[in-house]
């Protein structure tokens, strides 16, 4: 079977793409299938250091497009998971190095030998998202539960729709349960009904993210942690498995609540 | 009594997340047809300028809104009551000053569909049932108002 091409995008910037590309890279490669993710974004390189694979680039994305190095010499091999590799991206050049037709015959000489191709696409709507968009068979959305993020999702998901690659899916990255039960903060039913558009995970806050980006490990290799469960269950939704949306409501019963209501009385 | 069993349920919705919904509805309306909302305004004005050359209207109760469920169906929804009580003061008023031109007037309207009907019969046999059709259409439109119109003379 053919490998399937999964574009990670999201719009705005600072979402958390990279880090959701890494953990679903690492995460479907521990449910044993083969995997690439690419860095697609040109010039801000970034997804090496977020999987803690810095220090083993040789070659790049730029280079494999320019000939300058064979495809299989530039994918760097992880150190936990022998089924998994990143393309990192070029850091001195610019996005318009790569074609979008580029990215499609990259892509189609990865899917005979891989299940699962992530490209991590750039933010914005310009030539980087085009490369990571192109080669696509489906497209994920990274937001926040925040107005400029769902702004720009719902930005992208018009130009997905419009080259045919949707609808995309959605992942809500850093959704704090307390903040939704206060009122303060848009909740995953409101995201959704926004945008209109159908979900793969919601991610919970959690600082352990930022622990794992500063070592290098991604969360999901923490079984502690809240968001890595979610990204290990957004892995395993894209594989076709069914997997049901976690609680992540540790509200107060009914009682607490009626006791809550009759003191505002 | 509906807020009362959200609110014991645990479905309050009342803060600063609800207005980021209202906020975002609006905004992403505007931004899926790219027409901001000042240039809403200024079409909705017109449109409603082109109506009133033909139509009185009560222009208080005009409505002219998006509606949009999601991206693939939105639609502009228009609702344009007319103005009873003031068509039908502006009538009297200009019997009462003109004498009998508005009957004559009425008369010519009622006439005026079966013109339209013989026009579009003769059209249709002639081959071109297209444009037949299209002026049908349009005084089709106009002939209910002049109906009642007539009717409405009736009465008084």
């Amino acid at each position: 079977m053919a490998g399937k091409v999964v574009t990670i995008s999201s719009g705005k910037g600072g979402v958390g793409k990279t880090t959701a590309t890494a953990n679903l890279g690492i995460s479907l490669a521990s449910l044993g299938r083969k995997v690439v993710v690419i860095d697609a974004d040109i010039g801000l390189r970034n997804l090496d250091v977020i999987m803690g694979l810095e220090n083993r680039i040789v070659y790049d994305l730029v280079d494999i497009v320019e000939g300058r190095s064979k495809l299989r010499q530039s994918m760097i091999k992880h150190k936990k998971f022998e089924n998994l590799y990143l393309i990192p991206a070029a850091q001195t050049r610019d996005k318009m190095s790569v074609s979008p037709a580029d990215m499609v015959k990259l892509t189609d000489e990865l899917r005979d030998a891989h299940d699962f191709i992530l490209i991590d696409s750039p933010a914005g709507i310009e030539r980087g998202f085009r490369n990571a968009l192109e080669p696509a068979d489906e497209v994920l959305i990274v937001t926040n539960p925040e107005v400029s993020a769902v702004r720009d999702a719902d930005r992208i998901t018009g130009l997905i729709e419009a080259a045919e690659k949707g609808p995309g899916r959605l992942i809500l990255n850093r959704l704090k349960p307390d903040l939704v039960k206060k009122g303060e903060m848009l909740s995953s039913d409101d995201v959704i009904d926004i945008l209109g558009l159908s979900i793969i995970g919601i991610i919970p806050e959690d600082e352990l993210v930022l622990s794992a980006s500063n070592s290098g490990v991604p969360v999901t290799l923490n079984t502690d942690s809240k968001a890595g469960m979610a990204f290990n269950n957004v892995a395993r939704r894209l594989t076709g498995e069914d997997v049901p949306f976690m609680n992540l409501d540790d509200e107060p019963g009914f009682f607490r609540r009626l006791a809550r209501l009759i003191e505002a009385w | 009594m509906t807020s009362l069993l959200n609110r014991l349920f645990g479905r309050a919705k009342k803060g600063s997340g609800a207005t980021a919904k209202n906020r975002l509805h609006f905004v992403l309306q505007h931004d899926r047809i790219n027409l901001p909302p000042q240039r809403m305004e200024e079409m909705k004005r017109e449109i409603l300028a082109v109506i009133v050359k033909y139509l009185v209207v009560d222009e208080d109760r005009v409505e002219i809104a998006l509606e949009q469920r999601d991206r693939a169906h939105s639609k502009l929804v228009a609702e344009i009551p007319f103005a009873k009580e003031k068509q039908i003061q502006m009538e009297l008023r200009t019997e009462a000053t003109a004498g009998e031109s508005p009957g004559a007037k009425s008369n010519g309207a009622g006439t005026a569909p079966i013109a339209a009907e013989e026009e579009d019969r003769s059209e249709k046999t002639s081959g071109d049932s297209k444009d037949g059709a299209t002026v049908a259409e349009v005084d089709d439109a106009t002939a209910p108002g002049a109906d009642a119109e007539a009717k409405d003379k009736d009465k008084k």
